[in-house]
């Protein structure tokens, strides 16, 4: 069975969800990179549309059509939300986003921002952008357009949008932070053994 | 000049690359695929070949990173459109774009604003390579998309730093931003003389096939010793942790100078899009 949130998201629908946990989000999500993140925190602007209780989505897509006949995604995978770290803490508290749907991970300022405002931080799988984009019931509007196609604001509604794989829980646990510290440990070990072997010189 | 029988044949290569991937990647992730432990992992994999399939289906790009279109030619000096080829790219990008359809990505630099066509200075990106006496024109494409650039890097080592230091550089990189540029990845490593030879011998070497191997014996040993490390580090499919990391790693390498010992590094994700395609100069 697959668990499914809901738009508008209440703490309680989320409160719950533990790293690693596979989610499918239906509802209302807006699409903001960096160039959003910078007109929203830098600037101090807030798209028309509210995202309270929405979904923020690291998102970049593809859309053919035009205002007048209507939008169509073509695909729509997510960009790396480490990007945004310096700015989604503020971001959270501007637009009252309860979940944020990225790739990789986020930093401890997210984190913690995530645990003090009760939201969650979701990974899609990266470059599955068709399987995205089939989850895409229809495009609502958008905004900010002068940003560019990627840049710009979309607003989405989303139909079992998933797998999401809950990377950033409500209780400030980091998924990547975790996984990223197996990394390293590993590494170290993996370099030492290697650089036995690659000490090339003369004679 | 634009030449329409070349703008079509490119605009037909960028199309077939944005949809399918290389024979190599795909049988690469297929095998990854199959030995797969964690189940995050699976799932993962699971989406990708969803994904994969839908894109061909609908004949759409698979990943929404069209990427910065770069262009690696090896031209005959006796290929007879050789004025032609750069305003065909030019124009082969701008007719993608709609066409197929590409995500626009070049953002002027300094103005900072999307041209909306994927044509801005410099961009695509064309690197030439000549060939003395030949009549034709291979066309190599690779689509750059920007979570896999943004774990590249070069740096210059001092020689007494070593391969060791070559070897760390890398690890560090990829360790610490590869889960953002969609594992298993295709990893090439330069060694050179300076940071832009070995950021472009990385490049070439990312650019190889995978199985491929260096025809020296040391550096074809460092390139099995890094990918198994690699894959010892378990960041498995989209950095979920996993039975492995990397297709490959490819090393390339140029003499360096006594006092630098200079390495590059260039990634790519699981949906390496990259096609060549040769032209006959008498065919067109």
């Amino acid at each position: 069975m697959r668990k499914i949130i809901t738009t508008s998201i209440k703490d309680e629908d989320i409160r719950d969800l533990k790293i690693g946990d596979i989610i499918y989000l239906n509802g209302i999500a807006g699409t903001a990179r960096d160039d959003g993140h910078r007109r929203v925190v830098e600037e101090n602007r807030l798209p028309d549309f509210d995202l309270n209780g929405a979904a923020v989505m690291h998102v970049g897509p593809i859309v053919k059509g035009n205002k007048e006949n209507g939008y169509e995604i073509v695909a729509a995978g997510p960009t790396t939300s480490r990007r945004m770290e310096m700015y989604e803490r503020e971001f959270i508290e501007k637009t009252g986003v309860k979940m944020i749907i990225g790739k990789g991970g986020m930093g401890k300022k997210t984190t913690d921002a995530c645990k003090e405002f009760g939201v969650v931080h979701c990974v899609f799988p990266g470059g599955c952008a068709v399987t995205a984009a089939a989850a895409v019931e229809k495009v609502l509007g958008v905004e900010w357009e002068d940003l560019g196609m990627p840049e710009a604001f979309w607003i989405l509604k989303l139909k079992e949008f998933g797998p999401l794989v809950v990377s950033i829980d409500t209780n400030g646990n980091n998924l990547f932070d975790i996984n990223g510290k197996i990394f390293k440990r590993k590494k170290d070990m993996v370099v030492d053994e290697i650089c036995k072997h690659v000490h090339y010189s003369h004679g | 000049m634009i030449n329409e029988k070349l703008t079509e044949i490119i605009v037909d290569l960028i199309h077939d690359t944005a949809v399918n991937l290389p024979a190599d990647v795909l049988d690469g992730l297929e095998g990854m695929a199959r030995r797969e432990a964690m189940p995050l992992g699976r799932e993962m994999y699971s989406c990708i070949f969803d994904n994969l399939k839908r894109a061909k289906e609908l004949n759409c790009p698979i990943c929404q990173d069209t990427g910065v279109l770069q262009f690696f030619l090896k031209a005959g000096t006796r290929f007879p459109y050789l004025d032609d080829v750069e305003d065909s790219i030019k124009q082969a990008a701008r007719i993608s774009t709609k066409k197929i359809p590409l995500r626009p990505n070049a953002v002027e630099s300094f103005d900072e604003r999307n041209t909306g066509d994927n044509v801005g200075s410099r961009s695509p990106w064309i690197e030439w390579e000549m060939i003395p006496g030949s009549e034709d024109l291979n066309i190599g494409f690779y689509m750059a998309g920007g979570g896999c650039a943004l774990t590249g890097r070069a740096k210059v080592l001092m020689p007494l730093e070593g391969y060791e230091g070559a070897v760390k550089f890398v690890f560090d990189a990829i360790t610490e931003w590869g889960v953002n540029a969609c594992p298993p990845l295709i990893v090439g490593v330069g060694i050179g003389a300076c940071a832009p030879s070995a950021a472009a011998l990385s490049k070439k070497a990312m650019l190889r096939p995978i199985g491929s191997h260096n025809p020296n014996p040391k550096a074809r040993d460092m390139e099995e010793r890094m990918k198994k490390g690699l894959n010892d580090i378990g960041i498995g499919a989209l950095g979920m942790s996993g039975t492995e990391s990397v297709q490959c790693v490819n090393i390339e390498y140029a003499a360096h100078h006594p006092a630098t010992l200079a390495v590059g590094l260039s990634v790519s994700c699981w949906a390496t899009r990259r096609k060549s395609i040769t032209i006959k100069g008498s065919g067109l």
